[in-house]
C-alpha cells in the first residue's frame, strides 16, 4: 500500500480545456456579474499517448466584468505558502491584467468544478502553471480580437498591458470591460492557437509579489477558521480518549452542566480502529455559549475509559525494540549489487543507529471548524487543506449526498498536513446534527498535542563500506517506522513504497552495492504526514552518514557528493526496487526526471555561496547536505557557532535551489526561510512521547517550537535560474536543513549527530 | 457586571470574572484580531494592550481588565497604518498570518519602550511569540524598519 495520495494520480499528465463558463457555473460564488465574461478550465487526465482517459470537470475561473474588473477564483487552500498570491498571478501574467486591480475570490470546495483541491505535496504550481497561464492567454486572445474588429488592424500588432488592450503603432489602447460584449459572443479559440508568452515578456512570473492578503492580515480581519462565525453559534470542546483506540465507558456530566453558559453534553461514538483520517475519536462535548464555558466544562467532566489494546504503550520502550530489530535482516526493498560481498572485502566498515521522535503539527492555529446542519443539507466553515475530502466524509457520516454539503475554505492557520484530515469538521457536522445548534469544534492546544495524526518515531541503521581504494563500495540501509498506511490500515506493519521514496529507495549515488531492508513497526499512534514527511529522518541519517564518510575517505563532502552523483544523467530506481514501484511523488519519471546535472548544480551554486572550504574561528563550523524531494533539487550549508555551553547558534544558512521556472521569487524565498525554521525546530526542539498510550507533551511548554533568539540569524536563498517545469517548495527546504545542521555541529565540535532532537550535553554513540 | 473599554470603546459584560479576555474579546465582543494559539501564555498569539502594556489576554481574567483599557490590533492604529503595520506590509512578513495580530502588538510596545531597538533587543522581547511558519527574520527586519517609520513621523 501506497501512503495515500487521494485523487493526485487522476491528476497525472494533465491537460486543460478552456470553456465558456455560464451563470449557472458562477451561482455558487456569488453569482456571476451581468455583462461580465467568464473561462472555466477543465481538467482532463490522459495517457501516455495524450489520449484523454478521464474528466476532471471545470476547474478554475476567470471572469472579467463588463467595468473591466478582473477576477480570479483561487481553488487552493492557503496556509502561509502563498498560493493564493501565486497562481492568480501566472493567470493575470498572461493575460496582461493590472495586478492591483485583480481580484481574488477563494472558491468552496466542489469537486465537480474545481477537480481535487487538496492542497498538499507541494504540487500546486506543477500542477496549475500550466493550465493557468492558458486561461490566460486564451481570454487575452479573446479581447485582442474584439479590439482588432473595432479597429481593422492586424492582430499581430495588438497585445494587451494593464487591463486593456493596445495598439502600438496607432497608441490605440482600450479597457477590458468594453470588449466583454464583443468577446462573449466569440468562439473559444483552440489551446493550440493561443501563443503563450516569451519568458523576457513576463510581468509577474519570476519576480517577487506581495501576497494578496496583507492588508487584513495586519489589521486583524484576515478571517481564519477560527473566526468564522454565524447567528446563534455555539462551542463545543470535546474531552477525547487519550489512548488510541479507546472508547468512553460512562460519564458523568453534572458539574460540566452547572458551569453558566454550558447547554448541553454530547456523546462522541469513535474510537474504531484503523483510525482512518475522517473517523471521530471517541468522546464526551461539551456545547456552550462561549468558549471559555465549553473549556471549563470539559474540564469538570467525569469520563470512565475502556482504553483498550494501546493503553501499555510506551514511544521509549519501541525505541528499544525497534533498536534491536535493525540489527536483523529485514524485508529488501530495494537491491544493487551485491552488498554483503562488498561488506566481506571492505577495508572500512561504519555502521550506526539513528534515532528521531514522533513529531506533532502544531500548527498555530489549533483544528477547529464550524458546521451548520439544517433541512438535510450541511454547511461548514473550515481551514481545510482539502474541503473535498471533508465534503465526503460529512456526507458519509451525517448520511447525506455529498451534493448536500457545502464546505467554505477560510485561510488556515498553518497546515503543514494536519489540515488534509477532516476528522475535526466531521465532529462538528457531527454535533450540528446532535444538538440542532449551529457549531463550532474548537480544539484547545492541549487536543492538538494529544490527538494529532503524528510524524512518526523511527529507527534506522546504515551500514556504509570503504574499498580497497578508498571508495565507498557499499550502503545497507535498515529502516523501523510505524506506516502512514497502518492509519487506514492496521495490519500494515512496514513502510510503503511512497514513504521509502523520500530519501531511502531513491538514494541517487553511484555505489556499487545498495541494499535497503525494512522491518516491522507497529502503529500506536494516529500516524500521518508532516510537511517533507518520511524525507525528514531518512535524509538525516543518510546525509549525515554521508559526511561521516567523506571523513573517513579524507575527501571534502561537498566533492564527494558532485563525484558520487556522477556523469549528467537521469536516473531512475525502478529496476532495483524489490516487489515495489518508486513513486516520484505522483509524477512520470519521463516527465520528471532524476537529473545529476540539476543536482550537481545547485550543489555548486551553494558552495560558492557559502563560502565552501573557508577558515572559520574555534568552536564554529560549516555542515552541507543535498536532497531532492517533492521533484525540487535543493542543496543547504549551514553555519554554526557552539559555546562552551553547548549553546547552538546558527549565524547563516545558505541554501540554493532548482524548482524550474520560478513563479514568485519573494514566496520561494519565504518558504525556504520558514523551511529552514521548521527543520530547525525538528533538529534542536521538537519531540513527543507516549507513555501508557498516552502523549505526554500537554502544551509549547513542553513541545517545543524554536523561538526567534535561537533561529537561525541569516538565511539565505540562491534560486537556480531555470527554465524547466515548475515544481513545488512548501516542503523541500526542510529535510537537507538538520542533517547540515549535524554536519555543521560535527565541525565546529568534533560530535556527531545520531538522534533528534539534538542534545550536545547527552551524546550516545549507537 | 464587569467594565472596561476596547479600543476606547466601552462595554458592560456580565460574565464570569475568571473569564479569560481573550474569550471575552473573540466570542462576547465579537473583535476576532486578537488569537487563541495556547491558552497558557506560551505563544504570544493572544497579546493585547492592557493600560499600554502588553499583556497575554488567553491569562488575564477579566477581574482584572475591570476598569481598564485594552487595545487589540483592530484599535492599534485608526488607519491601519502603525508604522508596524506598514513595515510588516513593506517587508511582506507573514505566511499564514495567524500569529502577527500578537507579534505587532508585542513589538509595538518594545517601540514605544526603544524607539531604536538592537536585534537583541528584538530578541528579547518577541521571544514570547511562536511564529510556527518561522517568519522570525522578516520580523525583525519589518521592527527595524518601522522604528525608522516611526523617527521619519516624529521628525516631520
Amino acid at each position: 500500500m501506497n501512503i495515500p495520495t487521494f485523487d493526485k494520480k487522476d491528476l497525472k499528465n494533465v491537460s486543460s480545456q478552456i470553456f465558456k463558463a455560464s451563470r449557472r457555473d458562477f451561482l455558487k460564488i456569488g453569482g456571476m456579474l451581468a455583462g461580465s465574461f467568464a473561462l472555466g478550465v477543465s481538467f482532463f487526465s490522459c495517457n501516455e499517448k495524450g489520449e484523454k482517459i478521464s474528466s476532471l470537470a471545470p476547474n478554475v475561473y476567470l471572469q472579467i466584468t463588463s467595468k473591466g474588473e478582473v477576477i480570479i477564483i483561487a481553488h487552493r487552500s492557503e496556509m502561509g505558502q502563498g498560493i493564493r498570491t501565486s497562481l492568480p498571478l501566472i493567470v493575470a501574467d498572461e493575460l496582461g491584467a493590472d495586478w492591483h486591480k485583480v481580484r481574488i475570490v477563494q472558491a468552496e470546495g466542489d469537486e465537480k468544478k474545481y477537480g481535487s483541491q487538496n492542497t498538499d505535496g507541494s504540487f500546486s504550481v506543477r500542477m496549475f502553471y500550466k493550465p493557468m497561464r492558458e486561461a490566460g492567454a486564451v481570454a487575452k486572445l479573446l479581447l485582442i480580437q474584439a479590439a482588432v474588429k473595432l479597429w481593422q488592424v492586424p492582430i499581430e500588432e495588438c497585445d494587451t498591458a494593464k487591463n486593456q488592450v493596445v495598439h502600438k503603432a496607432s497608441g490605440k489602447a482600450i479597457d477590458f470591460g468594453e470588449l466583454i460584449e464583443s468577446a462573449k459572443n466569440s468562439p473559444i479559440p483552440r489551446i493550440q492557437d493561443i501563443k503563450l508568452k516569451e519568458r523576457q515578456q513576463f510581468t509577474l512570473i519570476g519576480k517577487a509579489t506581495p501576497i494578496i492578503d496583507l492588508h487584513e492580515i495586519v489589521s486583524g480581519t484576515a478571517v481564519f477558521g477560527i473566526d468564522a462565525v454565524v447567528d446563534n453559534m455555539k462551542i463545543a470542546v470535546i474531552k477525547r480518549c487519550p489512548v488510541l483506540g479507546g472508547k468512553v465507558k460512562s460519564y458523568d456530566d453534572k458539574k460540566a452542566l452547572a458551569v453558566p453558559g454550558v447547554l448541553k453534553v454530547i456523546p462522541i461514538k469513535g474510537g474504531d480502529i484503523p483510525p482512518t483520517i475522517e473517523k471521530p475519536l471517541s468522546g464526551v462535548a461539551v456545547i456552550a455559549a462561549n468558549t471559555w464555558a465549553a473549556i471549563k466544562g470539559r474540564d469538570l467532566l467525569d469520563v470512565t475509559w475502556d482504553l483498550g489494546e494501546h493503553a501499555t504503550y510506551n514511544s521509549a520502550q519501541q525505541l528499544e525494540e525497534l533498536s534491536k530489530e535493525v540489527l536483523k535482516k529485514g524485508t529488501l526493498r530495494r537491491n544493487r549489487g551485491n552488498f554483503d560481498q562488498a561488506k566481506a572485502q571492505a577495508k572500512k566498515v561504519i555502521e550506526h543507529t539513528y534515532i528521531a521522535p514522533y513529531l506533532a503539527h502544531g500548527t498555530i492555529e489549533p483544528p477547529n471548524a464550524l458546521a451548520v446542519v439544517k433541512d438535510g443539507k450541511c454547511e461548514v466553515w473550515a481551514p481545510t487543506q482539502h474541503p473535498q475530502g471533508a465534503r465526503d466524509a460529512i456526507a458519509q457520516f451525517l448520511g447525506i449526498s455529498a451534493e448536500d454539503v457545502k464546505v467554505n475554505v477560510t485561510l488556515l492557520g498553518g497546515g503543514f498536513g494536519r489540515k488534509s484530515k477532516p476528522d475535526f469538521i466531521v465532529e462538528a457536522a457531527l454535533l450540528a446534527k446532535e444538538s440542532g445548534f449551529p457549531i463550532k469544534v474548537q480544539w484547545t492546544r492541549e487536543d492538538d498535542l494529544h490527538h494529532d495524526f503524528f510524524h512518526a518515531l523511527s529507527v534506522q541503521r546504515i551500514t556504509a563500506t570503504i574499498d580497497q581504494n578508498n571508495q565507498i563500495s557499499g550502503w545497507n540501509h535498515h529502516i523501523a517506522y510505524p506506516s502512514i498506511s497502518a492509519t487506514f490500515d492496521a495490519s500494515v506493519l512496514q513502510p510503503a513504497d511512497g514513504e521509502l521514496g523520500q530519501g531511502a529507495s531513491d538514494f541517487p549515488y553511484n555505489v556499487p552495492a545498495v541494499r535497503v531492508e525494512t522491518h516491522d513497526a507497529k502503529a500506536h499512534l494516529r500516524i500521518g504526514w508532516l510537511r517533507s514527511v518520511r524525507n525528514i529522518p531518512q535524509v538525516f541519517a543518510i546525509a549525515t552518514m554521508l559526511d561521516e564518510l567523506a571523513e573517513a575517505r579524507g575527501i571534502d563532502p561537498v566533492q564527494q557528493a558532485l563525484s558520487l552523483l556522477g556523469d549528467d544523467r537521469s536516473i531512475t530506481f525502478d529496476e532495483e526496487m524489490v516487489n515495489g514501484k518508486y513513486g516520484n511523488y505522483g509524477e512520470d519519471i519521463s516527465t520528471y526526471p532524476w537529473e545529476t546535472a540539476r543536482m550537481k548544480k545547485v550543489i555548486e551554486r551553494v558552495a560558492k555561496e557559502a563560502g565552501w572550504g573557508k577558515k572559520l574561528p574555534a568552536g564554529s563550523g560549516l555542515g552541507f547536505a543535498a536532497h531532492k524531494s517533492f521533484l525540487t533539487y535543493v542543496a543547504c550549508i549551514v553555519e554554526v557557532k557552539v559555546g562552551p555551553d553547548n549553546k547552538i547558534n546558527i549565524p547563516h544558512v545558505h541554501y540554493a535551489v532548482d524548482c524550474g521556472t520560478a513563479v514568485n521569487t519573494d514566496r520561494i524565498k519565504s518558504q525556504f526561510e520558514g523551511g529552514a525554521q521548521f527543520s530547525t525546530s525538528i533538529a534542536l526542539k521538537s519531540e513527543i512521547t507516549v507513555e501508557n498510550g498516552a502523549v505526554v507533551q500537554n502544551n509549547f511548554d513542553a513541545y517545543q517550537i524554536v523561538r526567534m533568539p535561537e533561529s537561525p540569524q541569516q538565511i539565505h536563498v540562491h534560486i537556480v535560474d531555470s527554465e524547466a517545469k515548475p515544481t513545488g517548495v512548501g516542503e523541500p527546504p526542510v529535510p537537507p536543513f538538520t542533517p547540515a545542521l549535524c554536519n555543521a555541529i560535527y565541525a565546529a565540535t568534533g560530535k556527531r549527530i545520531y538522534r533528534l532532537p539534538i542534545d550536545l550535553k547527552e551524546q550516545r554513540s549507537y | 457586571m464587569i467594565s472596561f473599554t476596547v479600543n476606547n470603546k466601552t462595554y458592560q459584560l456580565d460574565l464570569d470574572p475568571n473569564m479569560p479576555l481573550l474569550w471575552a474579546l473573540r466570542d462576547v465582543v465579537g473583535l476576532t484580531g486578537t488569537k487563541y494559539g495556547c491558552g497558557v501564555a506560551q505563544c504570544g498569539a493572544c497579546v493585547v494592550h492592557l493600560d499600554g502594556e502588553a499583556v497575554r489576554s488567553c491569562i488575564t481574567k477579566l477581574s482584572r481588565v475591570a476598569g481598564k483599557h485594552v487595545t487589540t490590533i483592530e484599535g492599534l492604529s485608526e488607519k491601519n497604518d502603525h508604522p508596524l503595520q506598514q513595515a510588516w506590509a513593506a517587508v511582506d512578513v507573514p505566511q499564514c498570518g495567524y500569529c502577527h495580530s500578537g507579534q505587532i502588538m508585542s513589538a509595538a510596545v518594545l517601540l514605544r519602550e526603544k524607539p531604536n531597538p538592537s536585534d537583541e533587543d528584538i530578541d528579547n522581547a518577541m521571544a514570547g511569540n511562536i511564529c510556527r511558519c518561522g517568519t522570525y527574520l522578516r520580523i525583525r527586519k519589518a521592527i527595524h524598519l518601522a522604528a525608522e517609520l516611526q523617527q521619519k513621523t516624529s521628525e516631520r
